[in-house]
């Protein structure tokens, strides 16, 4: 019987979908081994969001009201505390969970399986299936500590759906650190786009860095993008030569993506970016270059000029689309 | 300023598709070494941190700690050719090595060297873990930043402005040292890093591909004769008992099919429509 504390995350007082990939591991576990699971919703406005957890079978919702921008040496003291009597503790592999999560193993020096694509349980015990190697070996794990401290991958962890019903609310006492004062945060900037986020979208259309400018990603990927309802992402080069930010990254270091449909536009496709994309269903690319790496994972492969293709490409799909 | 930078030598994260498994190991034959780039960016950082560029001149000091095999002194020695100070080699083998026995044994060279700060990469391009860092600044009770684009110091790391990439946008924050912090993608862009010291008006170039600036003949000869200390985990004190244990390694299944080139949009609609099914 393994008992499962899912650490909820929040940004701007709203639960984060990744919350319910957490849910997903813990509803698999729990029920493979006759235990249950319990979310704790820490942060600013952890009490209003608790709601918003109800309704997916947990035995409990604890919220732990802190207030404030998130630092994970304000919130791992409690994660910790009351994660203690859990077998598993469990965050989404975002940078949040990857931030928050190995703090909080330190403080009970549990071990970790991060960022793991499957979980399975072989005679009551666990068994994690992670990706190394930027996605080149797939490694089998298992953690020794009674405590178990666990991310999960949201691209291979569908989100967990409604099962009715409420789950009791509960507050949990916020344990303080000194180290935390030694931190402030002076602000997020959260970027907020009308698309669907990059981590959950059917269709991803990403562009690199042969679209040589922050202003043909506005003028040429993105009518492909709008065109397909997709979400927006780029190669490491186009982020780092300034044409879109950070956050749409896909990658080893990025985020880690598998829609139905995936469009590399002008991304010759180095192994670090192979790493975030070849979990997609069908796999597009356009590039002039038919040798370039990114042919390994391609279904399809249109060889052209991406600046004729794309736009010939935006109106074929407003057309099919009707 | 004193900065520990830890870095581990891995198998050419270029070529990570020619790795090889044979049940619980992971083999890496006809494969280069070379620094974690992760750790290399870190590296970089460090440098920036501690010199006054404009003049070329060192105004702090970089220590290095590799824990691996004895081969590990190469990596280590790249560094210093680099012009980081001094090296540590922490002898261990990665049967002996997860994140939590690595903060262990980071954590002892930390109270032994006192740095001001400890930067890393965030992650190791082989392991892909994402936890040491983190565990080790718990270990010592300090502050953790991952994901670090922009650093910020007047004070010698005493005080620090930092801003790091998280999924939902930029981070800037206030430190106080000491504290451990892993870098991003984004630290080596120009005008990233600023120390009080190189004058605000120098600008570092771009580095391209490359994961840290490139060493000269004389700088590798230098980087031969600084000091490098060898000891083990053992003699640190540190008890080698991973808290996770790796059962197997599998290659992952290749993509099926063939790629299907076409020439021209009307096709790849088509197959987009009837074949895959996806419009």
């Amino acid at each position: 019987m393994t008992d499962v504390l899912v650490v909820a995350e929040l940004s701007l007082g709203k639960i984060r979908k990744t919350t319910l990939s957490a849910i997903a591991f813990a509803k698999t576990v729990a029920e493979g081994t006759s235990g249950e699971f319990d979310v704790l919703v820490i942060g600013d406005g952890a009490e209003d969001a608790a709601d918003e957890v109800t309704g997916f079978g947990a035995r409990k919702i604890l919220t732990a009201a802190i207030e404030g921008d998130y630092r994970c040496e304000a919130y791992a003291p409690t994660v910790a505390e009351v994660g203690k009597e859990y077998g598993v503790l469990v965050a989404c592999a975002s940078t949040y969970g990857k931030d928050l999560m190995p703090r909080v193993a330190a403080k009970l020096g549990a071990g970790v399986a991060s960022d793991i694509s499957k979980v399975a349980i072989e005679g009551g015990e666990l068994v994690y299936t992670r990706p190394m190697y930027a996605g080149n070996v797939i490694g089998t794990l298992k953690v020794t500590t009674d405590v178990q401290v666990v991310t999960v991958r949201q691209s291979e962890f569908e989100p967990a759906a409604e099962s009715g019903g409420s789950s009791d609310t509960e507050e949990v006492d916020v344990v303080e650190a000194d180290v935390a004062s030694r931190v402030q945060s002076l602000g997020i900037e959260v970027v907020q786009s009308e698309r669907p986020d990059l981590s959950e979208a059917d269709v991803v259309v990403s562009g690199g860095r042969s679209l040589k400018s922050a202003e043909n990603f506005e003028k040429v990927l993105e009518p492909l993008v709008d065109a397909l309802g997709a979400a927006m992402g780029a190669s490491r080069a186009a982020v780092d030569a300034g044409y879109v930010p950070n956050e749409l990254q896909v990658g080893q270091t990025g985020k880690v993506v598998a829609p139905k449909l995936y469009v590399a536009v002008g991304i010759s496709g180095a192994i670090q970016h192979l790493a975030g994309m070849k979990g997609s269903k069908v796999i597009v690319a356009i590039n002039k270059d038919k040798e370039a790496p990114i042919a390994q994972v391609a279904d399809y492969f249109l060889v052209a000029d991406l600046f004729d293709a794309v736009p010939a490409l935006t109106t074929a799909v407003k057309k099919a689309k009707g | 300023m004193k900065i520990l930078v830890p870095i581990k030598r891995v198998a050419d994260p270029a070529n990570a598709n020619k790795v090889k498994v044979s049940g619980a190991t992971v083999t890496h034959d006809g494969l280069e070494w070379v620094m974690n780039p992760f750790d290399e960016w870190a590296l970089e950082t460090a440098l920036r941190l501690t010199e006054n560029a404009a003049d070329k001149t060192r105004v702090g000091e970089i220590v290095i700690v590799s824990i691996g095999p004895k081969e590990a002194v190469e990596t280590i020695r790249e560094a210093l050719g680099k012009g980081a100070e001094r090296g540590i080699l922490v002898e261990g083998t990665d049967a002996e090595l997860d994140s939590h026995v690595v903060a262990q044994v980071l954590a002892k060279i930390v109270e032994k060297e006192k740095p001001d700060l400890v930067l890393m990469g965030k992650q190791s391009a082989d392991g892909d873990s994402n936890v040491a860092g983190t565990k080790l600044a718990e270990t010592l009770d300090w502050p953790i930043l991952n994901y670090v684009s922009h650093i910020e110091t007047a004070d010698d790391g005493k005080t620090l402005t930092i801003k790091r990439e998280l999924d939902v946008g930029v981070q800037t924050l206030k430190v106080t040292g000491p504290a451990v912090l892993t870098v991003s993608d984004r630290i080596l862009k120009p005008g990233t890093v600023k120390n009080g010291v190189t004058p605000a008006s120098f600008e570092y170039g771009d580095l391209g591909d490359l994961n840290s600036r490139l060493s000269n003949l004389k700088n590798i000869m230098a980087g031969r004769k600084k000091p490098l200390d060898e000891t083990t985990i053992a003699a640190l004190g540190v008890e080698p008992k991973r808290v996770d244990s790796y059962v197997g390694f599998k290659l992952p299944a290749g993509r099926s099919g063939n790629t299907t080139y076409l020439a021209t949009v009307d096709e790849l609609v088509s197959k987009l429509q009837t074949e895959a099914k996806v419009l």
